[in-house]
Formats: C-alpha cells, sequence, structure tokens
C-alpha cells in the first residue's frame, strides 16, 4: 500500500505528538508524583507507536515501544523519577525527533538507537543508570541476526569475533583521523562487522573519546590490542572476545516482552481513556480547531503581490467612476473596494504565525542549559500566541537562543551564590511577548546578578570600545548598551554556552536588520530585562503620506509622535538652527524640502505642517507642506542600482499606481 | 559564423544597440517618482508592474543635452546582474540581427565621456550601431 500520501500528515502529527512529550517530560520533572502527566506522555508515544509502524518506520516504532515500556514502569510506580531518568528519557526524544526530521527531508528515518535502547531497557529492568557518558556497560554490543549470523559463520571458520573499547586520549584533537587509523590498522587484519557509536558518527566526531568495534580476525587478542595501542593518542584498549551466546540474547528477549506489553498497553488504554475522557474530549476540540494546511511563503508573497496589483487597479477604477459619476459603477466600485480591505486583512493574517513556535524549543533548551551549568532555573513564558509575521518569526529564533543562553550563563548566580545572598536558589528567567501598537515587543527578564557598570565599562576600556573620560560621562543605560559592541564580551571566563566570541553585537544587528531594536535595563544583583522591540511584519507598514511640494513621500508611523501645525513667527533660532517649543522641549526643526532638494514651485504659507518624529530619545521636527494621511503601504525595495539613498528606507506604491518614497527617519536625526 | 540579436535604439543622432538577452521589456514613459540626492542622471523610480525600477535618463549619463520627452520617448527595461534599471532613449527603433565578427573596435574619434561605455561599432549598409557596455554604463562611479 502506498503511504506516501500519508506521509506529511504523519510527520506532521509526530511532531505534534512529540512537542506534547516534550512538554510533558518538562512537566514531569516538576511534579514527578503526577500520574496523569505519565499518562498523557504515554498516549502520545503510543499514538507515534501505531503510526510509525503503520507507515513502516521500523526503529522509530522500536525506540517509542521502549521508551512506552519506560513510562510503563513509572506509571505503575515500579520506576522512580530522577533527573537521570529524564535525561535518557530526552536522549531518547532527541532521537526520536532526529528521525521524523530525517523522513519529513526525504531520508528513511533510520537512525542508530541501539544505545539509548539499551539504556532504556536498563532503566526498565529497574537498575540505575549511570551517567551515560561515562558508563562503560552502555556502549556494550548488541547484534542483529544479521551480525550474529556473521560473527557465527567466521567463529566457524576458525575466525575469532572480539568486541574492542578504544578509548583516546582526551586531549586528542583529530579524533576523526585516529578513528580512520584505527580503522585502517585494523582492517589490515581483520574485518569490522560493527561499531557502536556507528562509523559516520565516528567520522563527524560525534562521541566522547571511547567507541566500540567488534572485529573478526585470525590475530590473537593481544597482538589486536598492541597494533592498535601503536596508533598515537590512544589511551586504552580492551579487547574482550565475543561470547557469541550472550550476544544472541537480546535478539531473542525482544520477542517475548512485546507480547506481554501489548496486552498489558491495552488495559491501560482502557484505564486511561476512562480516567482522561473529559480531558480527551477537550483534547480533540483543540484538535479540530488546529487544522492547518501547509502553503509556501512564496506562494503567499505571490498572493501579496498581486493583490498590490490589484489595489493599484482599485485606484483606478474608484478614480474613473468618481470621473463619470454614474451611480450604479460607483456602487460596485465600492463594494469592491470593501471586499478587497477585507482581502487584505486576510492576507495580512496569514502570515502571521504565534511566536509559540519559536518559543516552544526554550524550555528543553533551557532545562539542558541550567543541568550542564549547575544551575536552577525556572523559565516561564507568557504570551506565546503573539502573532508575528512569519518572516520576522523565521529570523527572531537564533537571537532569542543567544539571549537566553547568556541570561543563563551570565545572568542567573549558581545555586550556593543565590543562596549567600538571600535569593531563592532556584533563579527565574521570564520570556514575555506581547502586542503594543504596531509593535511586538520580547522581553527576557532574569533575577540574577544584574550587569556590573563597573565591569562593563572596565572591559570595554580595555577594548578601546570608549575612552576613559567618555566613560565617566555615560548614564547607566548607555553603559549597557556597550555590551552590545563589536568584540565584547562580559563573563570572566569563556564558556561554552556563551561568549565564544560571537557576542551581542550578532544579536543587535539581527534585530536591527528586522527592522527593531533591543534595549537593556537591569540592576546590580536584581537582574536584567532584555527588551527587543519588532515591527508586526516586515512587509507592510503603517505610514503617514505627507506631501512637499508635488511631490508625495510617506513617514512610517512608527517613529511619528505627532503632528502639528506652527505659526512661522513661532520659529526660534538656535545656533543657526531653526527650532520649536514643542510641549516644553526644544525640537529642531527639519526642512524635508531643502534636505530632499524638492524643486520648489509654490510659496511657503504662514503656517508650516510639522511632523514629530522620534529617534530614542531624540526628537525632530519634520517641515512638510500638507498632511495627506495615515495609510498602510507595502514596503518595497528600491532595487540593487539605487542602494544607498540617503534617509530612503524604501519605496511603496500608491493607490495611483505611482511610487512614493518613504523616509527614514533615524537617518535624518543625528 | 555567430548572430547577435539586438536592439537598436536612438539617442540624439546616433544609433545604439544592446543585445536582446539583455533587455527585459520596452516601456513608454510614465510618472517617474524623483529620488532625491542622487546622481543628477537617475531620474528618480517607476513602478513596473509593482516593482519599483529606477530609471537612468541616458543622455545625460552619456553627457548629451537634455531632451523634453517626445512620443517616441522609450524606456527600456535592462537586466544586469542583479541590478535592473530603465534607461530613457529618445527611440526604440528596431531589433536586428549582427554577425559577431562584423563588431569593430570603437573608434578613437568618438568622444571621450561615451567612450568608455561602448564595447564595439557594427556597420551595416549605411547604418552605424554602438554596442553599448552596460557593465559600464550600470556600474562605473557616476561622474
Amino acid at each position: 500500500m502506498d503511504m506516501s500520501q500519508y506521509l506529511e500528515v504523519f510527520i506532521d502529527e509526530s511532531k505534534e505528538h512529540l512537542q506534547t512529550i516534550n512538554e510533558q517530560l518538562l512537566e514531569l520533572e516538576k511534579n514527578p508524583d503526577d500520574v496523569s502527566i505519565v499518562n498523557e506522555i504515554f498516549r502520545s508515544a503510543h499514538t507515534l507507536k501505531g503510526m510509525s509502524a503503520t507507515m513502516g518506520f521500523e526503529d522509530l516504532a522500536n525506540l517509542t515501544h521502549q521508551l512506552e515500556n519506560v513510562l510503563d514502569g513509572i506509571r505503575n510506580g515500579k520506576i522512580a523519577v530522577t533527573p537521570e531518568l529524564l535525561d535518557v528519557i530526552f536522549r531518547a526524544v532527541d532521537d526520536l525527533e532526529a528521525m521524523v526530521v530525517s523522513i519529513a527531508e526525504g531520508g528513511d528515518g533510520k537512525r542508530d538507537v541501539t544505545e539509548v535502547v539499551a539504556q532504556l531497557k536498563q532503566i526498565e529492568k529497574g537498575e540505575v543508570v549511570v551517567t551515560p557518558q561515562k558508563s562503560h556497560s552502555t556502549y556494550e554490543q548488541t547484534y542483529d541476526e544479521f551480525e550474529y549470523t556473521i560473527l557465527k559463520q567466521s567463529a566457524e571458520q576458525g575466525f575469532h569475533s572480539y568486541e574492542v573499547t578504544i578509548k583516546l586520549r582526551s586531549d586528542c584533537l583529530l579524533k576523526a583521523a585516529r578513528v580512520f587509523m584505527i580503522f585502517e590498522v585494523i582492517e589490515q587484519i581483520g574485518e569490522v562487522i560493527k561499531s557502536v557509536p556507528t562509523v559516520e558518527m565516528l567520522e563527524s566526531e560525534q562521541f566522547d573519546d571511547q567507541f566500540v568495534v567488534t572485529v573478526v580476525t585470525k590475530v590473537s587478542q593481544d597482538e589486536l590490542q598492541k597494533r592498535i595501542m601503536k596508533v598515537s593518542e590512544v589511551e586504552e584498549v580492551r579487547v574482550q572476545s565475543v561470547d557469541l551466546h550472550r550476544s544472541n540474547l537480546p535478539v531473542e528477549q525482544k520477542e517475548e516482552p512485546k507480547e506481554e506489553q501489548k496486552e498489558e498497553t491495552k488495559t491501560v488504554e482502557q484505564t486511561v481513556e476512562k480516567k482522561q475522557e473529559a480531558q480527551e474530549e477537550k483534547q480533540t476540540g483543540k484538535q479540530v480547531s488546529n487544522k492547518t494546511i501547509r502553503v509556501n511563503i512564496e506562494r503567499l508573497d505571490v498572493l501579496m503581490n498581486l493583490f498590490e496589483e490589484l489595489v493599484i487597479d482599485r485606484g483606478r477604477l474608484e478614480q474613473i467612476s468618481r470621473e463619470l459619476n454614474n451611480p450604479e459603477l460607483h456602487e460596485t466600485v465600492e463594494r469592491m473596494s470593501r471586499i478587497s480591505g477585507d482581502l487584505q486583512n486576510i492576507i495580512l493574517n496569514m502570515r502571521m504565525v504565534p511566536v509559540e513556535t519559536v518559543f516552544n524549543r526554550f524550555p528543553r533548551m533551557v532545562r539542558q542549559l541550567a543541568r550542564d551549568l549547575g544551575k536552577k532555573i525556572n523559565l516561564e513564558i507568557i504570551g506565546a500566541e503573539t502573532e508575528l509575521d512569519r518572516t520576522v518569526i523565521d529570523e527572531i529564533g537564533d537571537p532569542l537562543v543567544h539571549l537566553l543562553r547568556n541570561a543563563i550563563d551570565h545572568g542567573i548566580e549558581t545555586p550556593d551564590v543565590r543562596r549567600a545572598k538571600g535569593k531563592p536558589e532556584e533563579g527565574t528567567v521570564k520570556l514575555k511577548a506581547y502586542h503594543s501598537g504596531n509593535h511586538v515587543f520580547i522581553e527576557i527578564e532574569d533575577d540574577g546578578a544584574g550587569i556590573s557598570r563597573e565591569k562593563v565599562l572596565k572591559k570595554a576600556i580595555s577594548k578601546g570600545i570608549v575612552s576613559e573620560q567618555n566613560a565617566a560621562n555615560l548614564t547607566d543605560k548607555q553603559v549597557y548598551e556597550l555590551i552590545f559592541a563589536s568584540g565584547f564580551s562580559t563573563a570572566d571566563k569563556v564558556s561554552d554556552i556563551s561568549g565564544r566570541g560571537v557576542g551581542l553585537d550578532v544579536v543587535k544587528s539581527t534585530i536591527e536588520s528586522l527592522g527593531g531594536s533591543v534595549s537593556i535595563d537591569s540592576e546590580e544583583g536584581v537582574g536584567s530585562v532584555f527588551s527587543i522591540q519588532l515591527p508586526l511584519t516586515l512587509s507592510i507598514i503603517s505610514v503617514m503620506l505627507v506631501e512637499i511640494q508635488k511631490e508625495k513621500y510617506a513617514i512610517p508611523l512608527s517613529s511619528i509622535i505627532e503632528t502639528a501645525i506652527v505659526k512661522k513667527e513661532d520659529i526660534l533660532h538656535a545656533h543657526n538652527q531653526k527650532v520649536i517649543d514643542f510641549r516644553g522641549k526644544v525640537v529642531p526643526l527639519l526642512f524635508l524640502k531643502d534636505i530632499f532638494e524638492v524643486p520648489v514651485i509654490k510659496e511657503e504659507d504662514d503656517f508650516l505642517s510639522v511632523v514629530i518624529v522620534r529617534k530614542g530619545e531624540k526628537m525632530a521636527g519634520l517641515v512638510v507642506d500638507s498632511f495627506i494621511g495615515q495609510q498602510e503601504v507595502v514596503l518595497k525595495s528600491l532595487g540593487n542600482y539605487l542602494t544607498s539613498v540617503f534617509a530612503i528606507s524604501g519605496a511603496t506604491i500608491l493607490g495611483d499606481g505611482q511610487v512614493a518614497l518613504i523616509i527614514d527617519c533615524n537617518a535624518l536625526i543625528k | 559564423m555567430a548572430e547577435l540579436k539586438v536592439i537598436v535604439f536612438q539617442l540624439k543622432d546616433e544609433e545604439y544597440a544592446i543585445p536582446v538577452q539583455q533587455v527585459r521589456s520596452i516601456e513608454k514613459i510614465q510618472h517617474i517618482t524623483r529620488v532625491p540626492r542622487v546622481p543628477k542622471y537617475v531620474k528618480g523610480v517607476i513602478n513596473l508592474r509593482g516593482v519599483v525600477t529606477p530609471i537612468i535618463d541616458l543622455r545625460m549619463r552619456f553627457g548629451l543635452e537634455e531632451a523634453a520627452f517626445s512620443d517616441h520617448t522609450r524606456v527600456i527595461i535592462v537586466a544586469f546582474d542583479d541590478i535592473e534599471v530603465g534607461l530613457i532613449v529618445d527611440a526604440a527603433n528596431d531589433v536586428v540581427d549582427i554577425s559577431t565578427e562584423a563588431i569593430e573596435p570603437p573608434p578613437e574619434v568618438v568622444d571621450a565621456t561615451t567612450a568608455d561605455y561602448i564595447n564595439g561599432v557594427v556597420k551595416i549598409g549605411k547604418r552605424l550601431f554602438i554596442l553599448l557596455n552596460l557593465e559600464k554604463v550600470l556600474k562605473t562611479e557616476k561622474g
């Protein structure tokens, strides 16, 4: 039966289930005794197993099956929930995810999961798994039937089979090269039947410093060991002959518990279903509302462009209908305008995606980081439903990861430091998203050490980012801004988590390239807040259209504070600069017709139309001839020929088909 | 014998040619939005079916005197690498096949300002076509 038509559905649903498992596992870590959470995970795992088995992804099904067994143990109170156990489960889920990704990318979803499966089996048997990387037993080889046959046949032909555990020196630099050399040595005298991790993983250095190969050879145990030891940077070689009876065991064992498990699963399912009927209903309801189809973003862009054309034609039609003054035509055109307005809203909304899609991978990451760093961290996510344009969503992930890592690594202190400071041991990182006006704000708040003004200044001076004289005059905020300067990293020691040279300057530039901005607020000893301001969408902005002589320009609403009509005699002069007194503040006036060298046709009135704009704290008044009104426009670039036009950030096409330039207020305010 | 299809256009009294591969379309003159603080020969931008396209006045680019737009004035939309611009010309006359062997190096008498923008000349019958070097026109820093 051809399954390909179901593949998309399978992948989507698998991802959903894996996400659920991930979320629930994190829940479980917080409430280890809550059986309902285990049930939830169990159900997702079970569905996943069923689906993958149906679709023929055996590895996926096997691993999920094993996961299920462990979960069952937890549910029945046989296995206690410990962070170590969850580590193993998380690793298993990672493997599952990798498989699903591989399937989604057109692969076969195969992956060597023997190690994780072995660990899960151990857990299932009630054995405590020691931290996986260090345990030797986890590298124990298991063989499938095919390998087993080879081993058996080789034994019959007088070959010896050995399991060789090779440990490289921890300071070994080119591990892959050593592996290659070792394999070459072995291949001179025998044959490698199997290696754990797989050869591919070894070659890409995806192992710690130890691996196990199964070798079939005629030479003796000692000679094999000596030959391998000749390769430099090998620390230890342990050779063990393969006990063919033992290696066979896992294969046989596999069959029996499967049967039992099936039985168990059925009964379990029934109880689960009964227990949580109410919840189930809620869930199915949710799933229905989430029904989606995937559309390539390029198609949406095409749709958007076509729609723009339509809008332009609509403008012409409106004009013609006004000129002809035919009531029927009038009515039709008006109706069309209304409908196309609705259409525009829908098209714009189609591109909006909740930030959840970015946020939902953070809990796992934070947990892992916290464990790696020996810190206790509680991640609070607020406003995950906030929507942002797809293009922004795609770009915002990496900067957020960077800032989160930064908060966890540099911000939150270790538990004993926190205790000494009288703070709760567990640090809190808040990730908050919300709408405000035409922008979306994302804040990362931690209750950690905060930013030390002295430390930052010292570093900045030593790196030559600021001079000592200037340093004293900087406000706290300006000091914090320094950590965004390129070549800056405040961590005393460079850790693996953040501060690897790629600094926060990358974060800043990425966010600015999205038309957003980032700011820091911090209090030493209390914590820091990184606040990112992003435009709702990259392609559509609200502007105020203004006229300067005969030319039309658009000013982004985001930088406008307000508009004002100023009498000519109210203009003051200060240092050769025309200024006005605007609500008690002195605001410099910029005459756009001079800046833009607009050909003058008509003379000035006694009144000036002024648009008050801002850049951060600074303000300026842009003098125009008249205000046309507010409008949503599609941002277009000027193309590759005109790359850097002063104070123009782009262009847009107006309803009458003409091009209006969009003023870049940031360039105008120095 | 290699053939080259070119679009022939008029600029003042001379006929210029651009390979058809570099030409996207030929448009009538339409509303041009002036862009401030760019070289004089950049007339501005137009809305070319939803794409904002810069427009260069080729006369001014070559240092010739400006001429008022007439019914014959055309905008030739050309593309080179990732740059797409429109060139204002007095008229777009013809599509002509020329053989690459007939291309001669630019005569030395051609005046200095335009010489840089020329790949060569072709003589067909009584007509002399000047082959435009689009890369130079678009990429060299503007005088």
